[in-house]
């Protein structure tokens, strides 16, 4: 009887896999995809990311300029024929525009090409509206081209720039205001007659921003510029002020309540959200001290103050990977405590506290919202002067940058924004590179 | 002189100082360092600090001082009419500080001397033509009693700067001075050099302190105006937002808790998912190599501005779920909605979860796995039956710290979530948040003491509470649980 029933309950084979087996194969088959499938899914949104931003911004690099020679009249820049300064000065940019336009026009018909019977102005209108200020600007700078035939060369306005880069097609030009499907037809024609040429356009890194009008101008100067004033002042605050703070809390003080709180505080501090850091700096450098609005010194003693909890962590680590044998060493010769610390310990642990302190900057530099509300989101389009007044002079920030060109209804804006963010990728990729470099040449395994 | 000039004379002279109260300590013993109770440095070290430190102090006290005794007696010069029509005293005081410093600007560029700006009249002269030449750019034309004020607050702030210029560098001379004079060869200059750096050390790691009190006073004084001058009970009760110009706004909280409450939900649900399988993948089934590469990539995620992310959500995820579902399905046509920041947000988030909770399932002790196995489990089984219910409550600590990163985020929200504040369960609606109208209403042009502005400090302070209660909450779970198996 209980020989039958162990009988009949005995598996059939050893060898063959049964059905609960399998199952519990299956699922196990199905966690392990499940898991692969996360990383997967998580690797594959950073390509995305990436690609998304590359594919929108690397246009911004690229820029179509027009190209002719323009005759400089002198019965209209210089009338008196004395060539004075302050007379040539009078002459505005509305005077330079017409002398583009009619130079324009003439070489059009110079190359035979068919204006389709476009007016003037739209003919002008290919042109962007920063050529006749950018002429007056080289006649200014040089009065004796005047009554010469000079080549120029300028921007194409940001819808033909659109054209060449696809983001505009004849069909979405006939219901824009800004641009006639005939324009971009007669655009076309100037480039197959070597008019027009998308080339590589450096001015985008170097000039200041522009109006909503002339995307095609627009350059992140400004903005790198006040980006890097902020950071020298978040690397010559937070560095000093942060390694003595990780130096008191992990060698000096003494276990206590007191002690105890600090650290509980600045575990909290690299928890608030950067807003309300903005809040802080509105509220004490702006209202109360009176510093003045978007001006670097507050961005970064902002920045500072966010920056100072991710140095402190960074250092205190570093600290506390020197073996006490060191110390003990170095109090044991005689030293005092002070001297053990400053002579032998953070000598030690200076790449820990650097690369440390890279990825604070780095941190630092990709940071936005506190900066919006000190009043960075204003227009700048002058370059703050050199330290130490250009500190207190409005300025505006990489991705302060980015958000305002997205805020501009253009949509060639996009463009120069993702451009923007393709730059503030590549110094953040350099700055965690070198952070790495650091920590792999210098770090020592005790 | 500028401050700064004035700042590097006194490091220049505390330098100075240094090499001397050296060269003096050494002098006294004839040169033989052994006879000095400390190292030559030291004594010129403390001299140093007795010539830079009280005056650096004397400089920023001055800096902050001054202002304050300045405009006092200045604010008492303007005309009853001018502080009436501009509504108070403040503004009325930032004009006169604008034109002084135009005056200053047109002084510089016109080659006046102080008769010529004294001469200068607001009712004959064009002084606000002459102002706009140098870039002062006035509203209206000067006032009398703003000009006569403007070139006191001129002449004041003038003669305050000379006479900080003199107190600073008299207290260098006579700190370095005292501090030579006392050197001799049996001071104990490096205990006190010592416990100066102690001083400074202790200081410093007071500004962590300080930046949390500032936070706290600033986030409770500003609210504290804004509740004088609209009733507590309809910011935190009603169920509108709608901040009007001219006043009469309805400013109730629960439309952007909601709509933070569910791009965070959204958020989350993208992110720890994932997120947790992802830390299972890499620390029980991926390979050493995989390991290596596929989370340094995971956590460059991390390391991504969330500006990035915010264009983003607002050039590639909000037209996708605007075009592919939000459309087909008839729930909107808005790119800009609580579902587009909320999945950007996951995507962000996935490595806050995943590197935590990858700690946390590799601290679970080896053991508990090895007994798994030994009953015959496999691996799947032995994480879901035996190493997650161990590692759970490091893993929620793990989620509610991305859940407070996901409450605090700022950018992606502001450029993918939208504007509307509504409450609607629509993940296609768009949805605004409370960092956004932070941002919004701090940024826009109502005059500062409006209901309408200051309303951002009370939201900064209901957000700064509610991440602060969940990051408390977390560092306690994660805490106690590492105690369990330490």
């Amino acid at each position: 009887m209980t020989d039958a029933s162990l009988h009949s309950a005995a598996p059939k084979s050893l060898t063959a896999i049964d059905s609960r087996t399998r199952r519990r194969k299956a699922a196990e088959t199905r966690f392990r995809l499940l898991g692969l499938g996360a990383v997967s899914l998580g690797l594959v949104a950073l390509v995305f990311l990436l690609i998304s931003i590359l594919g929108n911004g690397l246009g911004a690099f690229k820029q179509t300029r027009v190209e002719f020679p323009v005759f400089l009249d002198a019965a209209v820049l210089d009338k008196s024929g004395t060539g004075d300064p302050a007379a040539l000065k009078k002459i505005t940019t509305i005077a330079y525009g017409k002398l583009i336009q009619k130079a324009l026009e003439a070489e059009l018909t110079a190359k035979g090409i068919d204006t389709l019977g476009l007016s003037s102005k739209d003919i002008l209108g290919l042109m962007s509206k920063e050529a006749p200020a950018e002429l007056r600007d080289r006649v200014l700078a040089d009065p004796a081209l005047i009554g010469q035939t000079v080549p120029f060369s300028s921007f194409a306005t940001s819808r033909v720039d659109g054209f060449f880069k696809g983001r505009v097609t004849l069909e979405t030009a006939a219901r824009d205001a800004n641009i006639s499907p005939e324009q971009l037809k007669v655009a076309q024609a100037m480039k197959d007659a070597g008019m027009i040429a998308t080339k590589l356009n450096l001015a985008f890194l170097t000039a200041s921003d522009s109006s909503e009008l002339r995307p095609e101008a627009a350059g992140l100067g400004v903005a790198a510029l006040g980006s890097a004033y902020m950071m020298l002042i978040v690397l010559v605050l937070s560095l000093p002020i942060g390694v003595a703070t990780s130096i008191y809390l992990e060698e000096m003080a003494p276990k206590n309540k007191w002690t105890d709180m600090i650290e509980v505080n600045i575990a909290n501090l690299a928890a608030v959200p950067s807003i309300v850091y903005g809040i802080l700096a509105l509220a004490l450098f702006i209202n109360f001290m009176g510093l003045p609005q978007s001006a670097s010194i507050v961005g970064g003693l902002v920045l500072t103050l966010m920056t100072l909890p991710t140095i402190i962590i960074a250092t205190r680590a570093a600290l506390k990977a020197v073996p006490p044998s060191i110390r003990d060493a170095a109090l044991g010769v005689g030293a005092s405590k002070m001297q053990s610390i400053f002579h032998h310990v953070l000598p030690l642990a200076m790449p820990g506290i650097l690369t440390g302190t890279i990825l604070g900057l780095a941190r630092a530099l990709g940071e936005s919202a506190p900066l919006l509300l000190i009043g960075m989101v204003a227009f700048v389009k002058d370059f703050p002067a050199a330290p130490p007044e250009g500190l207190l002079q409005p300025a505006t920030a990489l991705p302060v940058q980015v958000y305002q060109w997205t805020q501009r209804s253009d949509p060639a804006f996009v463009e120069r924004a993702s451009g923007a963010i393709i730059v503030l990728l590549v110094f953040l990729l350099i700055m965690n590179a070198v952070a790495i470099i650091l920590r792999r040449r210098f770090e020592r395994r005790w | 002189m500028s401050v700064g000039i004035l700042t590097l004379i006194v490091l220049g002279l505390a330098a100075l100082g240094y090499f001397v109260g050296r060269q003096r300590a050494l002098a006294l013993v004839q040169g033989d360092a052994r006879h000095l109770h400390s190292l030559p440095n030291y004594y010129g070290w403390s001299v140093a600090l007795f010539a830079a430190v009280p005056a650096l102090l004397l400089t920023a006290a001055w800096l902050f001082v001054q202002p304050v005794l300045i405009e006092t007696r200045v604010s008492a010069m303007l005309s009853e009419t001018v502080i009436a029509e501009a509504g108070s005293t403040g503004l009325v005081m930032s004009d006169v500080r604008r034109v002084a410093d135009g005056l200053n600007a047109v002084a510089a560029k016109a080659g006046l001397d102080e008769a010529g700006i004294d001469a200068l009249r607001a009712d004959f002269t064009d002084l606000r033509g002459r102002l706009a030449e140098v870039g002062v750019a006035l509203g209206a034309d000067v006032d009398t009693s703003v000009l006569a004020a403007a070139k006191e607050y001129r002449i004041l702030s003038g003669e305050g700067r000379i006479a900080m210029a003199v107190a600073v560098l008299l207290l260098t001379l006579a700190g370095g001075a005292f501090a030579l004079w006392r050197i001799t060869p049996e001071q104990r200059a490096r205990n006190l050099v010592e416990q100066f750096t102690l001083a400074l050390l202790i200081g410093c790691s007071m500004i962590a302190v300080a930046t949390t009190a500032g936070i706290i006073v600033s986030l409770v004084f500003e609210s504290v105006h804004f509740f004088n001058i609209y009733p507590a009970s309809d910011f935190l009760f009603s169920t509108e937002w709608n901040p009007q110009f001219r006043g009469g706004s309805s400013l109730g909280l629960w439309p952007l808790v909601w709509g933070t409450m569910y791009v965070s939900l959204i958020a989350l649900i993208v992110a720890a998912p994932i997120g947790l399988m992802a830390a299972i993948y890499l620390s029980e089934y991926a390979s050493a190599n995989m390991r290596a590469t596929a989370k340094p990539l995971l956590e460059i995620l991390a390391g991504i501005p969330s500006i990035v992310y915010g264009l983003f959500a607002l050039i590639t995820v909000g037209p996708i779920l605007r075009d592919w579902f939000a459309e087909p399905m008839g729930l909107g046509n808005s790119s800009s909605s609580v579902m587009t920041a909320g999945v950007v947000m996951g995507i962000m988030l996935i490595p806050y979860v995943s590197s935590l909770s990858d700690d946390i399932i590799n601290a679970v002790p080896q053991a508990m796995r090895d007994g798994s196995f030994g009953l015959g489990a496999t691996q799947s089984e032995t994480v879901k039956r035996v190493v997650l219910p161990a590692a759970l409550p490091g893993i929620v600590g793990a989620v509610l710290l991305a859940a407070s990163r996901a409450i605090g985020e700022t950018m992606i929200v502001v450029m993918g979530a939208g504007a509307a504040a509504q409450l609607s369960l629509n993940p296609f609606d768009a949805m605004t948040t409370v960092t956004v109208k932070i941002v919004s209403q701090l940024t826009g042009d109502t005059e500062f003491a409006s209901p309408e502005t200051l309303v951002a400090f009370a939201l900064g302070l209901t957000l700064f509470c509610i991440t602060l209660a969940l990051n408390i909450l977390a560092l306690i779970i994660v805490r106690k649980y590492r105690e369990q198996y330490e």
